[in-house]
């Protein structure tokens, strides 16, 4: 349980391809994620950013006259396929901060229990009390909350209810978290405080975000990704590609020349 | 500066001709229940509603009906259980496993709003003709088979309305907690609750105070039905026969509307506290 940061469990996506009503979204997409390490995808709007992350643990399955090709490999089982029994388990491993912040519709409390609850974890009272706590200390809300554990989750603010979110997924352990444009609904302050939690929990667990705003990507990314019309254009040390891009696509896009 | 005013103009007309609307509105309904509380207060007694009519119940007032409110009761609460048994799956299969825009949610959608259309009286007509198919005398079993009918596409229409509602990152995050699809509905079903038990609660309010589709489907006693298979009075129809005898008694079918109206009243107040009390609780 507690060694997350000895654990090396890869992320892989080959060959990614993805349609959306006969419209390419992905187009042989091939990535490895680097554990413990905070991963930013950037590109310009409607590059397939969003889409790319929601094949990571097969969200995109909401979707309408959606089809996919290809493989998202967690540890050598592939998402893409998995049986729903599988699948489970997968997602379990792999959490999910959205962009617009969504309380489950119960306490605060429950919905840091709740992901415990429908995988049988921590089934004593005591033990799911300390996990509650953990999880809301190690996003910073514990102080704020302690008080009214059990308020509906919907009466926090926004800032508070995206840090909810994130001690709900974090609760169930997971090995890497998907985090989609997670500070764009938010205000600068807590758009800050969950920055400053990414960087802390990278200790811990691999991240992977999308995110709009550049000078965003170039304070906490550690790997970089360049999207562009759903391809790959560039991926490498954040560092190294934001300041001397190989290509010159990812030196117009951080140029400004178009966004 | 001639254009702003115009402007504001159009701003006050259009506002007031809402203001006028709404207005109208509530004077119907302020009229509606007035007559109705009005004249029933004075003609409803105790015995009025504890009582079966009386031998000469269709030349005098004698007696009572309680039969028309036990028989409304006993044939659309039945029909309501059934109906949402029926009309929960429905909208939570269209909006959780076949979401948005599957052809099978398409025709579905399209038929019960073909079936929400249909006028009462045709679905009595359409429940008749079975019965006599299968050789079923007008009784409460009928009464509850059409009520069925009636309420399911109320209750499957605004069900799906309400599902609708639902963000997609709630669904969203309780599938990435690794929620099975059940587990998600259920997360679903808090949040939608309040919603669901508000459109159940119009189906049976229009349920229970259809006169058409149980005219020839219930019949009309003035004895207490005892089996499914005895015929049974209902509110709306004792308040119908009423009028329209050679003979009217306009009184006690105020009275009976105004018996309906308390029903449908209570009905709605006890699922309200219900709702307020599961959606409070945790899981």
């Amino acid at each position: 349980m507690e060694d997350n940061n000895m654990k090396s469990v890869p992320l892989i996506v080959e060959n990614l391809n993805l349609s959306i009503e006969g419209n390419q979204i992905l187009k042989n997409v091939n990535l490895t994620f680097p554990n413990n390490k905070i991963t930013c995808i950037v590109g310009p709007s409607g590059c397939g950013k969003s889409t790319l992350l929601k094949t990571l643990n097969r969200l995109h399955e909401t979707t309408d006259y959606l089809e996919v090709d290809g493989r998202v490999l967690l540890d050598g089982k592939d998402i893409i396929t998995a049986r729903d029994t599988d699948l489970i388990e997968l997602r379990r491993r792999i959490g999910l901060v959205p962009q617009k912040p969504c309380p489950l519709p119960m306490s605060i409390y429950e919905n840091v229990a709740y992901g415990c609850r429908i995988h049988g974890l921590h089934r004593r009272k005591k033990e799911m009390s300390r996990t509650v706590e953990k999880y809301l200390t190690e996003v910073g809300l514990w102080d704020e909350v302690k008080d009214r554990l059990h308020a509906p989750a919907n009466r926090l603010s926004l800032g508070q209810q995206q840090r909810l979110c994130l001690a709900r997924s974090l609760a169930i352990e997971p090995d890497f978290i998907l985090a989609d444009e997670a500070t764009s609904a938010l205000d600068p302050v807590s758009s800050k405080t969950i920055e400053n939690l990414f960087v802390k929990l990278k200790e811990k667990y691999s991240i992977i975000m999308v995110t709009h705003t550049l000078p965003q990507a170039l304070r906490i990314a550690d790997y970089a990704v360049f999207l562009y019309i759903g391809e790959v254009i560039e991926t490498g040390d954040a560092k190294q590609m934001f300041n001397n891009p190989k290509e010159e696509l990812t030196r117009k896009y951080l140029q400004g020349v178009f966004s | 500066m001639k254009k702003l005013k115009s402007k504001y103009i159009e701003e006050y007309v259009m506002r007031g001709l809402m203001v006028l609307a709404t207005i109208l509105v509530l004077l119907f309904v302020a009229s509606i229940i007035w007559t109705i509380f009005s004249k029933g207060v004075k003609s409803l007694s105790w015995d009025l509603v504890t009582k079966l009519p009386g031998k000469d119940w269709n030349t005098a007032e004698d007696g009572g009906f309680l039969n028309a409110i036990l028989g409304s009761l006993m044939i659309v609460l039945p029909a309501a259980v059934i109906g949402a048994c029926v009309s929960i799956p429905v909208v939570f299969y269209m909006t959780m496993y076949k979401r948005r825009a599957s052809r099978l949610s398409y025709i579905a959608r399209l038929a019960y709003d073909i079936l929400f259309g249909i006028p009462s009286i045709v679905y009595g007509a359409f429940a008749f003709t079975i019965m006599v198919l299968v050789g079923m005398r007008a009784s409460v079993m009928g009464g509850i088979l059409v009520t069925t009918l009636l309420i399911i596409p109320i209750m499957i229409r605004s069900g799906d309305e309400i599902a609708k509602t639902v963000p997609d990152e709630m669904v969203e995050a309780a599938y990435s907690l690794g929620a099975t699809k059940w587990e998600t509905l259920k997360v679903v079903l808090r949040q939608i609750l309040p919603g669901m038990v508000t459109a159940f609660l119009l189906a049976v309010g229009k349920a229970i105070g259809d006169a058409a589709s149980v005219m020839f489907t219930a019949g009309f006693s003035d004895q207490l039905a005892t089996s499914l298979s005895d015929p049974s009075a209902t509110l709306p129809l004792a308040i119908f026969n009423w009028i329209t005898m050679p003979d009217p008694f306009p009184d006690r079918a105020y009275a009976a509307a105004l018996v309906l109206t308390i029903i449908v009243l209570l009905l709605s107040l006890t699922s309200r506290i219900i709702t307020r009390r599961i959606t409070k609780n945790n899981l």
